[in-house]
């Protein structure tokens, strides 16, 4: 029992060359793990986070390439649709105006064709009025002319 | 060893037993080594077969490794900072790799099988040798990352944000490596030991759940060695205004 605790042969901290031997095998492990692990091991994740990091890169380039362009054609196609909308207002316009004026112009001549033919009719009126009251003074002078010369 | 105040008839429990190995004049505790190499052999057989072919879109191994990799990777980025995390980052991570693996190892591989002349295998991580090792190492490589960094200008980290620090910054600097190896050795000795007393006294199912909380145990503590590491580290190179 007492042996548990001595430090010589048989003990439990027996030191002795193990002890520097060990520490020469793991800085040997070290260097040999270095060369065999932790180099060509970083090399391929560095080398694999790069590809991810530029693929990324890339990626987003494209996605605001893409983003630029649907943004662009949305303009075109806003512009586009403006323009049509202006083209038929334009054209309904013209077509309105066109309509008026043909409108305006049958009016007139209607207007015109009803106002001769009333002034016609007025002239014809006042001509027959003007002949019915010749017709009547002379009929009247006829009349008293006979009367008078029966007398 | 004696280490119950009962003797069971099966089963022994070993502590403070090692397999020595002679190296000139030498001792090294065996049976961590033999561990230990198997520990980094699965590293790095793991690590060959995951990085053979590489690509683009992953599959296979090489998912884990990146999942790994990526992990590590944040835990240096948060604790250490941006500026000098890359620097750091494959000692964080073989930190947290190698107390991983060996954690795990240690609890998973049913190493009793395999008997040994003395000793038993086990993780490496439960032999203090091998937790020192770690932590002394972690103090010298914070020290080299803010020297390195800063140059002797490190040293205003002492007397930040007011001069009465420096003999609790001094004393600092010593109990990081104490508590990072005492941290680590004990849990998963204790872990090892708890485990081994249960199978002792009830070796049916009464031990499952306590292996379970051991497999999170070494995890955990896998990830405080590396967090603590990599804190420290970004201590030591965080500027100071």
């Amino acid at each position: 029992m007492t042996s548990l605790l001595l430090f010589g042969a048989g003990g439990l901290f027996d030191f002795d060359a193990t002890l520097p031997l060990m520490a020469l095998q793991v800085v040997l492990l070290t260097f040999v793990l270095n060369a065999l692990f932790f180099k060509p091991v970083g090399r391929v994740v560095e080398e694999r986070e790069g590809y991810v990091k530029t693929s990324r890169a890339e990626a987003k380039q494209k996605l605001a390439e893409a983003e630029k362009l649907e943004s662009d054609l949305k303009e075109q196609l806003k512009a586009a649709r403006l323009a049509a909308q202006k083209l038929i207002q334009e054209a309904e316009q013209d077509s309105d105006q066109l309509y008026r004026e043909a409108l305006a112009v049958a009016t007139a001549d209607a207007n015109a064709a009803r106002e001769k033919a009333r002034q016609e009719i007025d002239a014809q009126r006042d001509s027959a009025l003007s002949q019915l009251e010749g017709d009547a003074k002379q009929l009247g002078d006829l009349i008293v002319n006979r009367l008078l010369a029966a007398q | 060893m004696g280490f119950l105040p009962f003797a069971l008839p099966f089963a022994e429990l070993e502590v403070g037993q090692h397999l020595y190995w002679r190296l000139g004049n030498l001792q090294l505790h065996g049976q961590v080594f033999m561990t230990s190499w198997i520990v980094i052999g699965a590293i790095l057989a793991l690590v060959v077969v995951g990085t053979r072919k590489m690509e683009r879109d992953p599959r296979g191994v090489q998912n884990l490794l990146e999942f790994l990799w990526d992990y590590i990777r944040d835990l240096a980025r948060t604790q250490i900072g941006e500026k000098a995390y890359r620097d750091w980052m494959p000692f964080i991570g073989t930190l947290f790799l190698f107390i991983f693996v060996s954690n795990w190892g240690g609890s998973l591989v049913p190493w009793k099988l395999i008997h040994l002349p003395s000793g038993e295998l086990g993780a490496p991580t439960a032999d203090i040798n091998t937790t020192v090792a770690l932590a002394l190492l972690v103090s010298l490589s914070y020290f080299y990352a803010g020297l390195s960094r800063k140059g002797l200008r490190y040293f205003e980290y002492y007397v930040h944000p007011t001069p009465i620090m420096i003999p609790f910054k001094i004393v600092e600097d010593f109990t990081k490596p104490l508590s990072l190896s005492f941290r680590l050795f004990g849990n998963i000795l204790a872990d090892e030991l708890v485990v081994a007393v249960l199978v002792f006294l009830v070796p049916l199912f009464l031990p499952v759940p306590v292996m379970f909380l051991g497999l999170f145990t070494s995890a955990i503590q896998a990830l405080i060695f590396a967090t603590l590491a990599a804190y420290y580290i970004g201590e030591a190179v965080e500027e100071h205004h």
